[in-house]
């Protein structure tokens, strides 16, 4: 046990902390445990789990919330451009992602679409800007420009958006039964 | 109704410290216990687990569905008025009739809750803070915590960092790294904006931005999409409360490990255990509640659908108690 420090409400705590984080070669998976209940209730999986086995820029949702999705996306390469009616984010949980945003001269999209759709070729408007993302960092992806993401190394985004028709749902493979 | 309509006793007990009613319940606190009465019965709380709680429903004006304060007191929101029971999610207390239960106007619970959380509050004590960062909550009347119990709730309307909206937390306005996350990467993600728009390049660094929380168990909005919320928090010991919920919430680990006891909302009754290591994700169905351990300070994604139509279509059975039918 590593030397302990006087903690201020009385006790005494450690001197130093270690954060665990996970990433796709490195993740603990935990569980549930189920004393009267069906394991399919909780959808329980494991964000770098999902993105080990997926494709580069596959979206693949880890929680469903009526229309709104949580997507697990592996970042590897550069993806296709994008684009939303509605305000995107994406947080690095793996890896470093450079993101690309160019603000639409007309979208594709009308004003209430939902999820994204891919851009086909190169968005025709203003550059906006370009985000250099690392772990733990998080990024807004305006409603009506085009972004893209790129990655040189595998790593993995964590989408919060509205479910589209590029979402996939693999529900049966990626969360735990029994 | 303001605070001075709050009602309560009209000079301090021995303790020093005030007695509070609303509506049949009856509120008071000595050196160690809060008792609470009610036409049916009464109750004993320790002040250290009841001011916690207390803490988080004042501060999450009473939240999504059932803040049980423990397995016979608490608040049920209906986002207008709020419900305060005794024993509506206790199997005992239904079969034995013993239940109780009233309903409030918001402003009313909330003012006499505020008022309770202020004067019951000692000076070295911090209901959002861990075990290990707070003095005592016991002992007779010793000033009061007034900074502590009113920091200012944080929700962004878009994104943190976005010009205009929640600033990112820095030592200089008053947040440094918490002890438990010291070895957190600090650096910010290098933004290059085209001039013009300044107001929608965006970004920030999430972990960062949770390693300087200065509270325990409280989410805060980061960012929305439409009804969709992140509401990340910092975790350290146990949740004070147990949350019944009225709706499906999610949660992602973003770090360290966290264990769920999740029990059948209306009785109690064990369901499971949850245990959550980074990068997992689990649901919470609208038919349970929960309440978390954390052994070190982790870091939590909660993840809820604002929707204010979702209540009633899981009570009237319109929408399932679970999230995904696979």
């Amino acid at each position: 046990m590593s030397s302990g420090k006087p903690a201020a409400g009385g006790g005494t705590e450690r001197s130093e902390y270690t954060t665990i984080f996970a990433s796709l070669d490195n993740f603990d998976k935990g569980g549930v445990e189920i004393i009267n209940d069906d394991a399919r209730h909780y959808a329980f999986s494991n964000l770098f789990e999902v993105a080990s086995k997926s494709k580069p820029w596959e979206k693949v949702a880890v929680a469903k919330n009526l229309e709104y999705v949580l997507e697990a996306v592996r970042a590897e390469g550069v993806s296709e451009w994008r684009t939303a009616a509605h305000d995107e984010f994406a947080v690095c949980m793996d890896g470093e992602v450079t993101v690309d945003l160019v603000k639409l001269d007309s979208s594709p999209l009308s004003a209430d679409a939902q999820g994204s759709i891919a851009v086909n070729g190169e968005p025709a408007g203003k550059k906006m800007g370009r985000i250099h993302l690392k772990r733990g960092h998080q990024a807004l992806l305006p409603a009506g420009s085009a972004y893209r993401f790129t990655s040189a190394n595998p790593g993995v985004l964590m989408m919060q958006t509205i479910a589209g028709p590029d979402t996939q749902y693999r529900w049966a493979e990626i969360c735990q039964t029994a | 109704m303001t605070v001075a309509d709050v009602v309560r006793s009209t000079a301090p007990n021995s303790e020093g410290y005030f007695e509070f009613t609303l509506g049949e319940f009856h509120f008071r606190r000595d050196e160690y216990f809060v008792y609470i009465s009610w036409p049916t019965g009464s109750h004993m709380m320790s002040v250290d687990a009841f001011l916690r709680a207390m803490q988080r429903d004042v501060a999450w004006d009473f939240f999504y569905g059932t803040v049980n304060f423990d397995g016979v007191f608490g608040t049920v929101n209906h986002y207008g008025t709020v419900d305060i029971f005794a024993g509506r999610f206790n199997d005992s207390y239904r079969k034995a009739e013993l239940d109780y239960s009233e309903n409030h106007e918001t402003p009313a619970i909330r003012e006499t809750f505020k008022s309770i959380l202020a004067d019951w509050t000692n000076a070295a004590f911090d209901p959002f803070a861990s075990p290990h960062e707070t003095g005592a909550a016991f002992g007779i009347k010793n000033g009061d915590n007034d900074s502590a119990v009113t920091r200012r709730r944080i929700a962004a309307r878009r994104m943190v960092a976005v010009p205009g909206d929640e600033e990112i937390r820095t030592d200089e306005s008053g947040f440094p790294v918490n002890r438990m996350f010291l070895d957190v990467d600090q650096s910010e993600p290098v933004v290059e904006v085209e001039p013009g728009f300044e107001g929608e390049v965006a970004a920030f660094n999430l972990f960062a931005y949770l390693s300087r929380s200065d509270v325990t168990w409280n989410p805060s909005v980061v960012s929305q999409c439409k009804d969709s919320l992140f509401c990340p928090t910092t975790e350290e010991y146990i949740l004070p409360i147990i949350h019944g919920n009225d709706r499906v919430e999610w949660f992602v680990q973003l770090s360290d490990e966290i264990t769920w006891a999740v029990e059948d909302r209306d009785t109690g009754a064990m369901r499971s255990r949850v245990t959550m290591k980074a990068g997992d994700v689990a649901a919470m169905p609208a038919d349970i509640r929960h309440q978390g351990y954390s052994p070190k300070r982790s870091m939590l994604l909660v993840w809820e659908n604002n929707s204010s139509a979702i209540p009633d279509l899981i009570a009237s059975g319109k929408l399932p108690t679970y999230p995904i039918e696979f």
